[in-house]
């Protein structure tokens, strides 16, 4: 806790390495921006290293004209808002009913309580999904994230914070559970939802390893999946760019080059987590808080 | 209508004598829909263990397919060759997650300190990029490996170059050496502003009067620190330490699948990486379900271990 003195070497020394772990986890970040904007020769040479060279944004042009690379955005963006919009609602109504008095309500909820700390493995979860058609299926992106019991918890406990009184009155007037969960309980939790659909939505935009299980379609594949694709063989795709490009890309320095591609994907990639990071953090304490709260 | 003069049941969470008995049901049907999404995809699977006995290729139906009885698990131990795998494979998943245990406690020291900071605006930014790279997948991790740690004209290589530090480009991605250290290393990058969020919630829980009280009987900064911030949050640090014990051998996939190379797969293999590479990629279902079955029992064992020590340490279970 601070206390009043004046600056003391102490603090200097708090400030210089606070400051180069901000740094540390920034630069990456920087240093992923100035090579996508800058001259496409130079970046490929490792030259851009501490600020722009030659600044130009074709880079974000071009890289949609790679085919298939708009077709996983549109998944991408597809299940993260499918996805969350179903998760929250699910979360929201699951954790309102287990705050009644529901049959059979305390072996329910430990019955999906223990699915957290308990799976069956991958290969028989895979097998599973591929029994229930779930491979190359888009049902697969939003089906298993929508019940969600770590959020069932959230909501739950903050319901029971809720006065009942609010609901007692709604019920008075003879308004059913469902007209009482709209009207009353969906306003006075948003900001318990906001939260929740802020951890589900990062997971669905982050998600890569159920598309690597379930997927081969290339229909299906989403922005993160490509990107770690084009890690692998950035080469070819080059030469799809120049293909696609042709002779119409007369500006030599900035033709695409795999290294140009892998830094415009990974842009892609992280910039919406970027646009919408500032407003989602002040709900980060909240949520974390309430999920140390025992199930 | 004015609630005061009416005199109905009223139907809550609180008074279950008064509820009407078909409420009950009709609450439950409500929730079946969700419960069986619950069943499909976390209860069904665990029928899929019966491969564990079978020699299950895909495409082969289950009843056509050898009946292998336990071979799968004591060809574990009994197989030299399959032996010195599982064996590489549980020294990896160990070390890596020792590893990571070693340094669950880096968040606490950045919270003691970043607490100490005097300026809240600063407090703040600093809080906020930490805590970004927590957002970002795996997949995003290694774009950013790649292009730092390229040998071809990534950024560390070059700049070492200039400054003629080294003579050639150094592989650092595509090596071997320090496989655990690097991976530990990301692992912090990417966690040790979000692993604070938590200390630094507890810190601001601690009671004023206690420093006041501290400082009065003379105590300076480190004192404080040490007998007071320190103390106050070692509840929060014992239950994160159980819960990471519970997931001893729960590293997770996707970082080390990432980052997986011809070169370093010796030292990057953890288990769940394994029954990947076994089942999915070589299709030998039968012997990564019998290795994904012990690895979700021992996990459990882990847990109910990690829940008795905090019972019998806190008077408190975890769970």
């Amino acid at each position: 806790m601070p206390t009043k003195e004046k600056f003391s070497l102490f603090h200097f020394i708090n400030y210089a390495v606070f400051a180069l772990i901000t740094l540390i986890c920034l630069f990456p970040f920087y240093y992923l921006f100035i090579n996508t904007i800058s001259n496409n020769d130079l970046s490929s040479r490792g030259l851009v290293m501490f600020y722009p060279k030659g600044i130009h944004f074709t880079n974000y042009m071009d890289v949609f004209k790679i085919p298939g690379l708009g077709q996983a955005a549109l998944m991408s963006v597809g299940r993260t808002v499918i996805g969350t919009v179903l998760t929250v609602a699910a979360s929201a109504f699951l954790g309102y009913l287990f705050t009644k008095q529901m049959w059979g309500r305390k072996f329910w909820y430990r019955f999906l309580v223990i699915t957290m700390y308990f799976n069956a493995g991958l290969i028989p979860w895979y097998l599973t999904m591929l029994n229930l058609g779930l491979t190359n299926n888009f049902a697969a992106y939003v089906l298993p994230f929508i019940v969600q019991p770590f959020f069932i918890i959230l909501v739950k406990t903050f319901v029971e914070s809720t006065p009942i009184a609010l609901q007692e009155s709604a019920q008075i007037d003879g308004a059913g559970y469902f007209k009482v969960f709209t009207s009353i309980i969906l306003p006075l939790i948003t900001p318990i939802l906001a939260t929740i659909a802020i951890f589900s939505s990062v997971t669905q935009w982050n998600s890569f390893t159920d598309t690597l299980f379930l997927v081969t379609d290339q229909k299906l594949f989403t922005l993160q999946f490509i990107l770690y694709r084009y890690m692998n063989e950035a080469t070819s795709i080059a030469q799809l760019m120049k293909q696609s490009t042709g002779a119409m890309d007369l500006d030599l320095a900035n033709m695409a080059t795999p290294t140009s591609i892998r830094t415009t994907v990974s842009m892609v990639v992280v910039l919406p987590i970027l646009l919408v990071y500032p407003f989602f953090q002040r709900f980060f304490v909240k949520g974390i808080m309430i999920g140390a709260v025992k199930g | 209508m004015d609630i005061n003069t009416v005199n109905t049941p009223i139907v809550d969470a609180q008074s279950p004598k008064r509820l009407r008995n078909n409420d009950k049901y009709r609450l439950f049907l409500m929730a079946v829909p969700f419960l069986f999404l619950a069943f499909l995809f976390s209860y069904l699977p665990l029928y899929g263990w019966i491969y564990a006995f079978y020699d299950y290729r895909p495409g082969i139906p289950l009843s056509a397919s050898e009946f292998m009885g336990f071979d799968w698990f004591t060809s574990m131990i009994s197989n030299e060759i399959q032996r010195q795998e599982v064996l590489r494979v549980l020294r990896n998943t160990f070390a890596i997650s020792s590893l990571n245990i070693a340094t669950s406690v880096l968040p606490v020291i950045f919270a003691v300190f970043l607490v100490e900071l005097r300026s809240t605006r600063f407090k703040k930014i600093v809080q906020t990029l930490t805590t970004l790279p927590n957002f970002i997948s795996w997949v995003l991790v290694y774009s950013f490996a790649f292009m730092l740690f390229s040998v071809d004209n990534g950024f560390l290589n070059n700049l070492l170059l200039d400054l003629g530090w080294i003579s050639k480009p150094l592989n650092i991605l595509a090596s071997d050496d320090h496989t655990w250290m690097a991976m530990t290393l990301w692992s912090i990058w990417k966690g040790l502003g979000w692993g604070a969020i938590m200390y630094i919630a507890a810190i601001t829980g601690i009671d004023q009067e206690i420093y006041e009280a501290a400082r009065v009987d003379g105590a300076g900064r480190f004192r404080l620190m040490w007998h007071v911030t320190v103390p106050g949050i070692m509840p929060t640090f014992f239950v994160l330490l159980l819960l990471s014990i519970g997931n001893f051998i729960n590293n997770g996939m996707e970082q080390f699948y990432v980052f997986q190379n011809a070169m370093n797969t010796n030292h990057i293999e953890v288990l769940d990486l394994y029954v990947y590479n076994i089942g999915m990629t070589n299709s030998n279902f039968g012997f990564a379900t019998a290795v994904s079955m012990l690895k979700s029992l021992v996990s459990l064992f882990l847990l109910f271990v990690a829940n008795t020590m905090s019972k019998v340490i806190r008077g408190d279970s975890i769970f």
